[in-house]
């Protein structure tokens, strides 16, 4: 792996923080299992992208994102709150009508199932290209961080005021929650409508990086959200909220390298007393991703209790 | 007010049934929306229309996308063939496929499938046999070689970046193996499974290769941007074989045109609807004479056009 391939892992893998905050604050603090991830992280790329291409300011196109994808989150929060339908299937229910929301708002940029930003196309981070005399695959990690990190020290102030802690108490045990007077309700309604606005702002950026998706970008996103939430939460035990979102974050980008390193295997064989087991990085991708990821999680739980013994 | 309903309701049964007389019914569905198949689909849009079929008048008209999902193209097959259209146009592998098994009888025509033998849609590409023929978009990858040698000629090691679930690509690729390799070019495959995944697909391929080929495959494709910033990024010339990408971000592009595919496939179609058997019809594969070269992405990629490539490019990008 080389410095090209590795800042540009670091760079996926910081996209994919704000999912992974997202994530923690429905998953973690919330206690809802939130698969509209799946469609809004598309709906934010899609309304970010096809607003830059309408030459919107890139800025106020990542507003736009955010607050899209925030309403997908409301939209889940309500089937759930006001119609009584379980959080797991209101949030199914979300992400497969996102489907078609995301191929309309794709399409309002010539009818195709794709938003694509134009060559050399004016985002949010070609104002810094050349900042510092770095190169742009320096420029882009780095802009990133700043706005993972921003987020993290938002998140974190969020999660320790009187609201937020409400909200954690409305996670940990809905019913004393209730019978403290909190109106948990209305803090799922908050609390799913902030989760997707950083997804939303992950897929503004995602598109700003990529320069493009399609209707499949999405998939997999709660995947990698739980993955680098649960990476996060094994490698740094800590029960400091500030660390803990940084975990979130940290874990995501670990996960993005763990990826990486899965896609350079090429073909890998072994014979192991006379029997070839290849490994084939088209087709085992998944399954060599996988298995390091389990390694992640068990290896230090494993360490720690030999040290024990 | 009841008499005027009853004779409104009987005229536009009537009505209706006159129409319906002289209607001829095209079905048409995709695998999925997508940048190249949408235009597939309007070149057969394109190609009933100058054969004077209009919608509403004398021809009745469905499409539907499976949006990607399998399961919907079978339940789209099934109601194909339950309609009884009097030809069924079926886009990419995988529609031709599940629209075959869902009807023996009602003519199909496929469009965008590389391998239509291999897909088992026909016994041959000359004499197809069954109720199915159509246009084949196999890429001239013999051609391409070519060119990239042409371009550069110490080409040694050759990325190809594709989806491992799209059958075209992987069929795509067993061909350009065996040709590089009587070339002593060695092709490196990098795959990706979705489109979030391309941007690593490519990465994984810097420093390991000279050049980076793209084939027609739907996953690449559709997020082409990416993968073109990834190669820029490290200075590695990326080549696509579908030229109605240039200008996203390769340095050049040979192949058929989808539009193009798709009006040969609206064609086949209409001389179905005169009266044609597909069993009797050829499958049709498109040549491509055109050479497309964007400057731009040459210079961002490192890479000099000799000039004998650029007198015969059909389009050139100017920086």
């Amino acid at each position: 792996m080389n410095i090209l391939t590795f800042t540009g892992a670091v760079e996926l893998g910081l996209v994919y923080a704000l999912v992974a905050i997202g994530v923690y604050l429905s998953f973690r603090i919330l206690d809802f299992p939130d698969l509209t991830v799946d469609g809004s992280f598309l709906t934010g790329a899609a309304v970010c992208g096809v607003a830059i291409i309408f030459g919107i300011n890139p800025w106020i196109a990542m507003v736009l994102a955010v607050l899209a994808s925030a309403g997908a989150g409301l939209v889940t929060a309500m089937l759930n709150i006001k119609f009584g339908i379980l959080n797991l299937l209101a949030s199914i229910l979300t992400m497969s009508a996102l489907y078609s929301v995301n191929l309309r708002i794709m399409g309002m940029n010539n009818g195709m199932a794709s938003v694509n930003l134009p060559f050399a196309a004016k985002t949010a981070i070609t104002p810094f290209h050349g900042l510092f005399g770095l190169p742009v695959w320096a420029i882009r990690p780095l802009f990133v961080g700043t706005i993972v990190l921003m987020a993290v020290f938002l998140v974190w102030r969020f999660l320790k005021s009187e609201i937020g802690l409400a909200m954690r108490a409305t996670g940990i045990n809905l019913r004393m929650a209730r019978a403290q007077g909190i109106r948990t309700g209305r803090l799922v309604y908050l609390g799913m409508g902030l989760s997707n606005a950083l997804v939303g702002l992950g897929g503004a950026l995602f598109i700003q990086t990529a320069g493009s998706a399609d209707s499949t970008g999405g998939v997999g996103t709660i995947v990698f959200g739980l993955a680098a939430v649960i990476i996060g939460e094994s490698l740094f035990r800590t029960r400091n909220m500030l660390l803990i979102i940084l975990s979130c974050a940290l874990g995501s980008v670990l996960y993005r390298i763990v990826v990486q390193f899965a896609f350079q295997g090429g073909e890998i064989s072994y014979t192991i007393q006379g029997i070839r087991l290849s490994f084939n990085a088209a087709t085992d991708l998944q399954l060599i991703t996988a298995l390091l990821v389990v390694a992640i999680l068990v290896l230090p739980g494993y360490l720690g209790a030999k040290k024990h013994d | 007010m009841r008499r005027f309903l009853i004779s409104a309701l009987a005229g536009f049964a009537l009505g209706s049934s006159a129409v319906a007389a002289e209607q001829v019914k095209v079905a048409l569905t995709q695998i999925v929306a997508h940048p190249a198949l949408d235009a597939v689909r309007k070149g057969v849009e394109d190609a009933l229309a100058q054969a004077g079929y209009r919608q509403g008048e004398n021809l009745k008209y469905t499409y539907l996308s499976a949006q990607g999902n399998i399961s919907t193209a079978t339940q789209i097959a099934r109601q194909f063939a339950g309609n009884q259209p009097d030809v069924i146009v079926a886009i990419a592998t995988p529609s031709a496929q599940t629209m075959l098994s869902a009807t023996q009888d009602i003519p199909i025509v496929f469009s965008a499938v590389s391998d239509p033998v291999e897909a088992g849609l026909v016994k041959s590409l000359d004499r197809p046999g069954g109720n199915v023929t159509g246009v084949s978009d196999r890429s001239p990858v013999a051609g391409h070689l070519k060119l990239l040698r042409e371009i550069k000629p110490d080409i040694r090691k050759l990325g190809y970046l594709y989806n491992a679930a799209e059958a075209n690509s992987v069929s795509t690729l067993k061909l350009l193996q065996t040709l590089a390799a009587e070339q002593g070019i060695e092709i490196v495959p990098s795959a990706a499974a979705r489109s979030s995944e391309v941007q690593m697909a490519t990465r994984a391929l810097i420093g390991k290769v000279d050049m980076i080929y793209v084939p027609t495959d739907n996953t690449i494709i559709a997020v082409l941007e990416g993968a073109s910033n990834a190669a820029a990024e490290s200075q590695t010339p990326l080549f696509t074989a579908d030229p109605s990408s240039i200008g996203r971000g390769p340095f050049a592009a040979q192949g058929i045109s989808y539009y193009d595919a798709g009006v040969e496939t609206g064609r086949l179609a209409v001389r179905i609807l005169n009266g044609e058997k597909p069993a009797d019809i050829a499958v049709v594969t498109p040549p491509a004479r055109d050479v497309f070269i964007d400057l731009r992405a040459a210079k961002a990629m490192g890479v000099d056009i000799p000039q004998s490539v650029l007198d015969r490019a059909t389009r050139i990008i100017k920086e």
